[in-house]
């Protein structure tokens, strides 16, 4: 056998293969458990939608509540932070993307793309920096507002508009706006 | 292993039974007691013993630690509330681990500063300086979850901001960041889930550190300690033997710094931390001004210098793993910076920008800060990426000694080269 120089594939090359390939494969399928269990579980999965009630929060107030763990920014915006957030141009913002859980990602980041229609005083916001997941300043009446008189994240300085849109700082994107309908005139659910 | 002749005689009929089946010991007496050492090291060669003294420290205070505290959400934060209040010597332990993670990484700062000056990266230690570079890493690391686990509100949110510098990827490939940051988290924030799996990785890291540890020590060993001159042992008059020499100059340097460190356990146990950590996690609120701990600061100045995300993140990455082609950017042929008259000055340059980095780092993401923070980031880059491959190259090193006992003595007049080359 040693005397030949270039041999053909015979069956012992084949029979290596396959095992160094069927042990490969049996590795990875070994391993998966084993980082898959870090995924969240089952009861972490299964948290429930979370309704709220909107008629203690007047005009210019806000409230945070928790779903899924995360906290969720519901502002009643004044008139004039709701005319404020119309007028900006989309070419002037850093993320163009409307970034609304219940719109396609092309949507562009239109006030109108971002609150529900009639209810345009409602703004609804995942609460969290889309920079390193703080929790942006804003919600309370001393908190400070950022430049452009939405939420400021004081941790790396991005600021937001009254639309919760990313306009100054290392953000990439707006604040996300969770899924959520209008149950009646006074009442959502997120999720 | 680095060869020389060995001294080891078993003295006893026992030993030299051992010797025989498993030379243990003689193999420790090779490396540690008559293992030829440099006769120039200064003090700052201690570093090394200093650095497995805390291991060793961090080791065994976190082994008895872990046996009082509880690494749940509801729990955490009293368990170590307790461990410093009830616990018999839970304060001394407890301070002892805290302030001992905070000179673990001064005694490493001090380690890495000096292969940067003396040029202990360059053949043939790249190896060795590319296992430095892992430890450190595995140390970052392993402190990162430590700080985790008291549960205070610094904790938390380092926690937060730390794990979402992996979000970054989403700007590459949408979602793979977010999958990647809940895989961590276990859900879909941080919770007592991160915490229960980050105890178990803390617990788990140093003793792989204790491993590449011994890499570390081994790769060095192979090749000899680097010393102030550079210049490599030639001759027997180089060296002096580690024990009494080397080991006693570690000795004496470990209690001056254990004292500077008791004055820190016994008097500043909190001086290195910061306050909001003794305020129990909470989601909903995040601290005014979060920092992390002190030995992170830099590199948390570049993150915040760069205002792209991605762009932030690659570069606090990059400017670690940068160090792992140190030996292949600076192209000197010379070692030591003592010859390098051009880059000591470089030197001292990069050590003020990185020091200036951290003290950006503690301060809030507002000018004048920032435009600072981004003028030393760009210095920081600079000196490794184009400073270190062109000095090497246009600078013109000072004649080198020719043997480090010439160095040390001045000229022999016992060698024939000292007699014939005079004139050189």
């Amino acid at each position: 056998m040693a005397s030949h120089t270039a041999e053909e594939p015979n069956r012992r090359d084949f029979i290596v293969i396959a095992a160094q390939a069927f042990a490969a494969v049996g590795a990875a399928a070994a391993l998966w458990p084993f980082i898959d269990q870090m995924n969240p579980d089952a009861s972490t999965q299964a948290l429930a939608s979370t309704e709220v009630d909107l008629s203690p929060v007047k005009p210019g107030q806000a409230i945070t509540i928790v779903w899924r763990g995360k906290p969720v920014f519901i502002r009643n915006r004044m008139p004039e932070e709701v005319s404020t957030a119309k007028a900006v141009k989309i070419a002037d913002l850093k993320d163009p993307s409307a970034r609304n859980d219940a719109l396609p990602e092309s949507a562009k980041a239109t006030d109108e793309n971002r609150t529900k229609a009639g209810k345009e005083n409602w703004l609804v916001l995942v609460g969290i920096c889309t920079h390193l997941g703080c929790i942006p300043k804003g919600q309370s009446m001393g908190d400070a507002k950022g430049d452009y008189g939405g939420w400021f994240c004081p941790c790396h300085g991005s600021h937001y508009d009254t639309a919760g849109r990313i306009r100054q700082g290392p953000a990439p994107r707006n604040l996300e706006v969770p899924p959520y309908e209008f149950l009646s005139a006074t009442q959502i659910k997120i999720g | 292993m680095a060869s020389h002749e060995s001294t080891f005689r078993p003295a006893t009929h026992a030993g030299k039974w051992l010797d025989e089946r498993l030379p243990l010991p003689r193999l420790m007496h090779g490396q540690f007691v008559d293992f030829p050492t440099p006769r120039n090291i200064n003090y700052l060669w201690t570093t090394g013993g200093l650095l497995t003294f805390f291991l060793g420290v961090q080791i065994a205070t976190g082994i008895v630690l872990a046996m009082h505290y509880i690494p749940s959400a509801g729990e955490a934060f009293s368990s170590v509330e307790a461990i410093r209040r009830d616990v018999n010597y839970g304060w001394l332990l407890r301070n002892i681990h805290m302030v001992g993670a905070s000179f673990f990484f001064l005694a490493a700062y001090i380690h890495i500063a000096r292969g940067l000056y003396y040029g202990s990266y360059k053949a043939p230690r790249e190896v060795l300086w590319i296992i430095g570079v892992v430890i450190f890493l595995l140390m970052m690391a392993t402190a990162f979850m430590g700080y985790s686990l008291p549960w205070g509100q610094m904790s938390f949110w380092a926690v937060t901001v730390i794990t979402n510098l992996f979000s970054s990827i989403d700007a590459v490939i949408p979602g793979l960041g977010t999958r990647i940051v809940q895989w961590l988290w276990g859900g879909f924030s941080v919770s007592g889930t991160t915490l229960t799996r980050f105890y178990a990785l803390h617990y788990l890291l140093p003793f792989v550190i204790a491993g590449v540890v011994g890499l570390h020590i081994w790769a060095l060993h192979q090749v000899g300690q680097n010393n102030p001159t550079g210049i490599d042992i030639k001759q027997p008059s180089d060296s002096v033997p580690m024990a009494p020499y080397a080991v006693l100059k570690d000795i004496f340097a470990l209690s001056v710094f254990v004292l500077l460190f008791a004055w820190f356990v016994f008097y500043l146990p909190d001086y290195l931390g910061h306050s909001d950590n003794y305020i129990e996690a909470n989601p909903l609120s995040t601290p005014p001004h979060i920092v992390p701990e002190w030995y992170f600061l830099p590199y948390y100045a570049i993150l915040r210098a760069i205002p792209d995300k991605l762009l932030g993140v690659i570069a606090m990455f990059s400017s670690i793993l940068l160090l792992i082609f140190v030996p292949w950017l600076d192209t000197s042929r010379v070692r030591s910076a003592k010859y390098r008259p051009v880059y000591k000055w470089f030197f001292w340059m990069f050590v003020i920008s990185v020091i200036a980095l951290g003290y950006l780092g503690s301060k809030p993401p507002e000018p004048p800060y920032v435009g600072w923070a981004r003028f030393f980031t760009a210095y920081y880059f600079l000196h490794l990426l184009v400073i270190l491959p062109i000095v090497g190259v246009i600078e013109n090193p000072r004649a080198l000694p020719r043997s480090i006992t010439e160095a040390v003595l001045g000229k022999e007049p016992a060698t024939q080269g000292a007699r014939a080359g005079g004139g050189k």
